[in-house]
């Protein structure tokens, strides 16, 4: 049985913002289906009592003094944009 | 003798004799890379005009100052992911061609600190993600040692630089193996350390909880040189470690008498390959012959940490790439009516196929309904292998093993099947979930391609790691073996 459908697969680039054809899904869908069958092999570990770790260092939320510092001047934040107006981001319409 | 065969020591003592200059290395390494670049395409971006001017620089300030950068004059490579204020970083991408950072990575800082000089920025798979550097947008890096063969990846651009002598030494990122594995397969040494010893701020996240930047050069004591410059505590890095930075060079004394050594049985199995095998085998002999003893272990969750890292990996990534929007900088592409449209437009030309796929393999992981199955089974099975190491630590100061199943495949062997690609990481990337240090040293040759030696560490003891790769390095000759270009 397949782990992942072309359906899903589409759903699932939809989610990360990426465009695909329909050629590039059915390829997306065979690889992926192929690695998550793979990862399955996991479910030969029995983890009930087992703490998921995030993070290998012990370490909790690190603190520090607020202090206000200079932020980024504006000229030099907008210096990669692929499009800017009036020293802002311009993108396309967001309202159909 | 060229002059990258010697160390960092002995060309810090010929600079200040005057039998160099500066300029001289800063020479040496665009003359090399005009000479040898063609073949072999380590390089995406180089510094030059910088370079030469800030060698003019440092020159006339010899024998003027009372210290001196620990990296004084010394020319160096940068992996693309590393971000260079005004230099060019693309991570390999189609998605950054264009992009000049706006502020420097912690690391260059600091190698800026320690008076290094940028010569350039080195190929890589795109945003680290391949073991071949095949995934690279721009161009294949080829192995010095047989330029049919893929240089091994991430980091293949840094370490076939350093192999090749366009660099004495670079730096590249280690998330599942990437500067161990291609420093394996190039003939040099490659440590990533343990993970907060070095600052990731400034490199591009692939997955944040594993990254890791790290030396690639040709000699042990020159690793820890580099090292020494990168590590420490960094405000901007919330994961940095507020651990104390040893001295490193003091460490390589070549003493290992009473040291104990555990070999996974795990490491020497099963798909690894006989010459693989005896180089280590072969190698156990030397550390014990300088007083060392060794004994078969079991790290038993060793087999699932494929599966472990390419779930957790991917799902880090699907993350730490959203940013790529083609808003605030990047390619934006032309095609897209609407927002939305923009964005997924943006992000289908400027990925690659084996960055898509980790995205979506990653999005899929963490999504409503699957996150339990596969995200969270995937960090509890993180914890099992990380209390593997910890259990053998307990009794062991090292572990030894290879550093790669078999010495580097052919461009085009397995790029088109990412299942096989990832089997190539087996004996790397567990060390990335645990978070320990380790290095790969050079440990043999196999039909004519190196092979690597995979010392691995306890966290925060890249010392211990240095000293018995020095004890190993200076009893054999491997590294002094030079590619024919």
């Amino acid at each position: 049985m397949s782990r992942i459908s072309k359906e899903q697969v589409k759903h699932v680039a939809h989610l990360a913002r990426l465009a695909i054809t329909e050629e590039e899904a059915e390829m997306f869908t065979n690889q992926l289906d192929a690695i998550i069958t793979f990862a399955e092999q996991l479910n030969e570990l029995d983890t009930e009592n087992v703490q998921p770790t995030s993070h290998v260092l012990d370490m909790k939320n690190v603190m520090r003094e607020d202090q206000p510092e200079p932020g980024l001047p504006r000229e030099v934040a907008l210096k990669n944009a692929p499009d800017q107006k009036d020293g802002q981001f311009r993108v396309p319409a967001i309202l159909e | 003798m060229a002059l990258f065969d010697h160390k960092i020591s002995e060309l810090k003592q010929m600079l200040h004799r005057k039998e160099i200059s500066v300029s001289d290395l800063v020479d040496e390494s665009y003359k090399r890379i005009q000479e040898v670049d063609g073949k072999v395409e380590a390089f995406l971006t180089l510094d030059e005009e910088r370079a030469r001017e800030k060698a003019k620089q440092l020159d006339n300030e010899i024998g003027k100052k009372d210290t001196y950068g620990l990296l004084f004059g010394m020319p160096i490579g940068i992996k693309d992911n590393i971000v260079t204020k005004d230099l060019r970083t693309t991570c390999a991408s189609k998605i950054l061609e264009n992009f000049d950072p706006i502020y420097d990575a912690t690391v260059m800082r600091k190698l800026e600190e320690a008076e290094a000089i940028t010569i350039g920025k080195l190929n890589m798979d795109e945003f680290a993600m391949g073991s071949s550097t095949e995934t690279s947008a721009f161009k294949k890096t080829k192995n010095p040692w047989n330029l049919e063969a893929v240089p091994g990846g991430s980091s293949g651009g840094s370490a076939a630089a350093v192999s090749a002598g366009e660099v004495p030494f670079a730096l590249g990122s280690d998330t599942g193996g990437s500067i161990r594995q291609p420093a394996a397969f190039c003939g040099v040494v490659g440590l990533k350390p343990t993970y907060g010893r070095v600052s990731r701020f400034g490199l591009v996240a692939f997955a944040s909880s594993l990254d890791q930047i790290g030396p690639i050069t040709r000699t042990v004591e020159d690793n820890a040189y580099l090292l020494q410059v990168i590590s420490g505590l960094d405000p901007m890095d919330s994961t940095s470690a507020n651990v104390e930075v040893p001295d490193y060079i003091s460490a390589l004394t070549g003493d290992i008498k009473g040291l104990k050594i555990a070999v996974p049985k795990e490491y020497l199995g099963e798909g690894v390959s006989r010459e693989s095998r005896e180089s280590v085998l072969a190698a156990l002999k030397v550390l014990e012959g300088l007083g060392a003893e060794w004994e078969e272990v079991s790290l038993p969750h060793s087999k699932y940490g494929i599966a472990t890292y390419y779930l957790l990996a991917s799902s880090e990534a699907s993350a730490n790439l959203a940013r790529f929007d083609g808003v605030r900088y990047g390619y934006r592409s032309d095609n897209a009516e609407t927002l939305i449209d923009m964005y997924k437009q943006t992000r289908a030309e400027g990925f690659g196929n084996e960055v898509k796929r980790r995205i979506m393999l990653g999005t899929f992981a963490l999504s409503s309904g699957y996150y339990d199955a596969y995200y969270k089974k995937a960090q509890q099975v993180r914890t099992l292998i990380k209390k593997d190491f910890e259990d053998v630590f307990e009794k062991y100061d090292v572990i030894i093993g290879p550093t790669t199943p078999t010495p580097a495949f052919k461009i085009g062997e397995k790029i088109d099947d990412p299942l096989t690609m990832y089997a190539n990481d087996i004996l790397t990337i567990n060390v990335n979930l645990a978070g320990v240090p380790a290095i790969s040293v050079p440990c043999g040759f196999a039909n004519g391609l190196p092979l690597g030696l995979q010392i691995i560490g306890k966290h925060f003891d890249e010392s211990t790691v240095y000293r018995v790769a020095h004890a190993y390095e200076q009893a054999t000759d491997f590294h002094k073996q030079k590619p024919e270009l």
